[in-house]
């Protein structure tokens, strides 16, 4: 009798060149993405004189520097440089890039799939945190530093200790207003932000399956918040729907055979998880962070907390986090005033999560200034097709060009000292967004929310009054 | 690299949980080339008021010749930033203490000579009031696991291949390299059984 496998086992047997006796395994790497902040890893080979092994299996994508406007004229000499670095380097090696002139330009975890460059099967590395996105189509994506970075670029390959394997499954169905971002601040909350540490995520169950990839990739872009490297969904129809017919999707009969190969990518029933978490979609409520940790998230009507009522470990945390983001305990969480409002990032820029901002905004006005910045510039063409612009406009938001943007501040588009802003993005760590910037993570439809009424609000509520 | 087998050197207790890697470097200076030195980006935004000068309240300010740092739970949580590794390297340090360590942080840390020690909950309580604000002399043993603060003898966890990896200065690239044959045979393999997966050319 053959041995149950994960989905992981199954992905990660697929790649693995040998193992050596103290476990750890070198694994081929099917697609590696580069980008500015890879400027490291490009200078360490270039300093060993050794060239990329496989420029056709390595992109290229401008995306954390990226300015969100006034792109063909850039100001700043150090996001130049940094943008310009990424080009040189991409000539150099002769690597396809996604530069700010493309049309197909945008973040590295929007551009991979949306191109179909991500599919199940494959093993991909960025040297970036939010490369568990990609585990969304089934594929064993993780995030590398520079020296893992120089030495993909150096031999195509990794050398990876095998993870233990955590199972979450989320059955039943989610409440209008509850998102694939809901689910993952709900379980970060639970387990914490070192749950799942030494783990890679299978996210299972009916939930799981009923959502668009789009929020699949939401939901596993967000593991590495619960300290996992890794997280993924086994492929079915809805992944191989999304898949066909992009560009360097496979065609024809490699299609055929990529179809056979996806449909055997699944945990064997009965396969053994080292952990296994059970979670109740009727319990997820729209969530948001209070703290400067995305563990520190409560469902909306939650009051903020009391740190004399929790352990002595998270009461410290807890106040400093209060202090830091300026809030009281025991206040209601929903009323806090925002100052600003952002929409985009890795996490939630996808045209599903702009319709969801736009369905809450249209007819209304913002009470607070905001930026939406698509997580591509295909994105942001359909979002102008289908008219959402304007409702983003029309309710006084900006609408920008594709980057990373205010998630990681890097290219310039910051969130002022003490500021408060109310962000559909991944950190709420304490500067992420700008020195003494307070962030609140929530999702897109709930940014809307508190756009519209200047306050974190319950945007069930938004939609109730409008459905009646 | 360079390998290491012992470390004598003066510990700092840094006693706060989840220190991300945002907070280790803010991203706004990761756009500098490393040969002009992360030392000065560490913990930049906590350990210098808005106008740049140190708080002299702040304990690594106050242990300037530190080289091992005791930290809370989930150090390095965050993003792939290897400049969180740099800019701990670069300001003189060679070993982190701490009860649980972000992965990505780890496997960088390892990957530069840094070492991410794990000690038990309680034994960095120990640590950490035995410390208190008065940084000590530390010897690391990296072969037996082991460390002394000043008189203070314990034990810390840490991944046997890593171990090997910080005691000898191994370079990945060349060792991944004794492996081309192997690797060559696998990827005609691969290309054969899998076609669907082999990029076109520029994917």
């Amino acid at each position: 009798m053959s041995r149950r496998q994960t989905l992981f086992g199954k992905l990660w047997a697929a790649h693995e060149i040998l193992r050596r006796e103290d476990g750890v395994s070198l694994l081929w790497v099917d697609r590696h993405l580069v980008h500015e902040g890879s400027h490291h890893a490009f200078a360490k080979i270039a300093a060993r004189g050794l060239p990329i092994v496989a420029p056709d299996n390595t992109v290229a994508v401008v995306d954390h520097y990226a300015p969100t406007r006034g792109r063909s004229n850039i100001i700043d000499p150090q996001i130049a440089r940094m943008i310009d670095t990424l080009r040189q380097n991409a000539e150099k090696h002769e690597l396809r890039i996604f530069d700010l002139d493309d049309p197909t330009q945008g973040i590295v975890h929007v551009v991979g799939p949306e191109q179909g460059i991500t599919l199940p099967g494959l093993l991909i590395n960025c040297g970036d945190s939010h490369t568990s996105t990609h585990g969304a189509f089934g594929a064993l994506a993780f995030g590398i530093g520079a020296t893992e970075v120089a030495h993909v670029l150096a031999t195509q390959t990794i050398w990876q200790k095998k993870p233990k394997v955590m199972r979450i499954t989320i059955d039943g169905e989610l409440e209008a207003g509850v998102t694939a971002k809901d689910i993952a601040l709900h379980w970060i909350a639970r387990l914490g932000t070192g749950g799942a540490q030494g783990h890679a995520i299978e996210y299972a169950g009916s939930t799981v399956r009923a959502l668009t990839m789009e929020g699949r990739m939401t939901l596993c872009n967000l593991s590495i918040e619960g300290g996992a490297r890794f997280g993924m969904v086994a492929p079915d129809e809805t992944t191989k729907a999304y898949v066909k017919g992009r560009p360097y999707a496979p065609v024809a009969d490699e299609w055929d055979a990529a179809e056979k190969a996806w449909d055997a990518l699944s945990s064997d029933a009965d396969a053994a998880f080292d952990i296994d978490i059970h979670i109740d979609a009727a319990d997820i409520a729209p969530t948001v962070t209070w703290g400067t940790s995305p563990e520190q998230a409560l469902p909306i009507d939650a009051p903020l907390p009391d740190p004399a009522m929790l352990s002595p470990q998270k009461s410290d945390l807890a106040s400093e986090a209060l202090e830091y983001m300026g809030l009281t305990r025991g206040k209601s969480l929903a009323g806090t005033a925002v100052d600003q409002v952002f929409i985009g990032s890795c996490t939630n820029g996808r045209i599903e999560d702009l319709r969801a901002a736009a369905a809450v905004l249209a007819g209304h006005r913002v009470k607070v200034p905001g930026l939406v910045s698509p997580g591509s510039q295909l994105i942001k063409a359909q979002a102008e097709k289908e008219g959402l612009d304007k409702v983003f406009t029309d309710a006084g938001l900006e609408w920008a060009d594709s980057g990373c943007s205010m998630c990681v501040g890097m290219n310039g588009d910051l969130v002022g000292n003490a500021k408060r802003c109310a962000s559909s993005t991944n950190r709420n760590f304490k500067g992420r967004q700008g020195r003494g910037a307070r962030t609140h993570l929530m999702s897109p439809a709930m940014v809307a929310a508190a756009a519209i009424t200047g306050e974190i609000t319950d945007v069930r509520m938004l939609l109730r009054d409008r459905d009646s | 690299m360079a390998g290491w087998q012992t470390h004598d050197g003066v510990a700092v207790a840094l006693p706060l949980a989840n220190v991300d890697t945002d907070q280790l470097i803010p991203a706004r200076f990761m756009s500098v080339p490393r040969s002009e030195g992360y030392g000065d980006y560490l913990l930049h935004d906590v350990r210098r008021d808005a106008s740049g000068a140190l708080r002299p309240e702040f304990p690594l300010n106050q242990a300037q010749q530190a080289s091992v740092l005791v930290a809370g739970a989930n150090f390095g949580s965050g993003s792939s930033r290897e400049a969180a590794v740099y800019a701990l390297i670069d300001a003189g340090y060679h070993a982190v203490f701490a009860s649980s360590f972000g992965d990505i942080f780890a496997s960088n840390s390892v990957n530069n000579g840094l070492l991410p020690a794990r000690i038990k909950p309680e034994t960095y309580d120990e640590l950490v009031s035995f410390i208190g604000k008065s940084p000590c002399e530390v010897r690391i043993d990296l072969k037996n696991g082991q460390a002394s603060f000043n008189a203070k003898q314990l034990d810390f966890v840490l991944d046997e291949t890593w171990r090997m990896k910080l005691l000898n200065g191994w370079d990945d690239i060349d060792l991944t390299q004794q492996h081309n044959a192997q690797i060559s045979a696998f990827k005609s393999k691969y290309a054969q059984t899998k076609p669907w997966a082999v990029p076109a050319s520029n994917v």
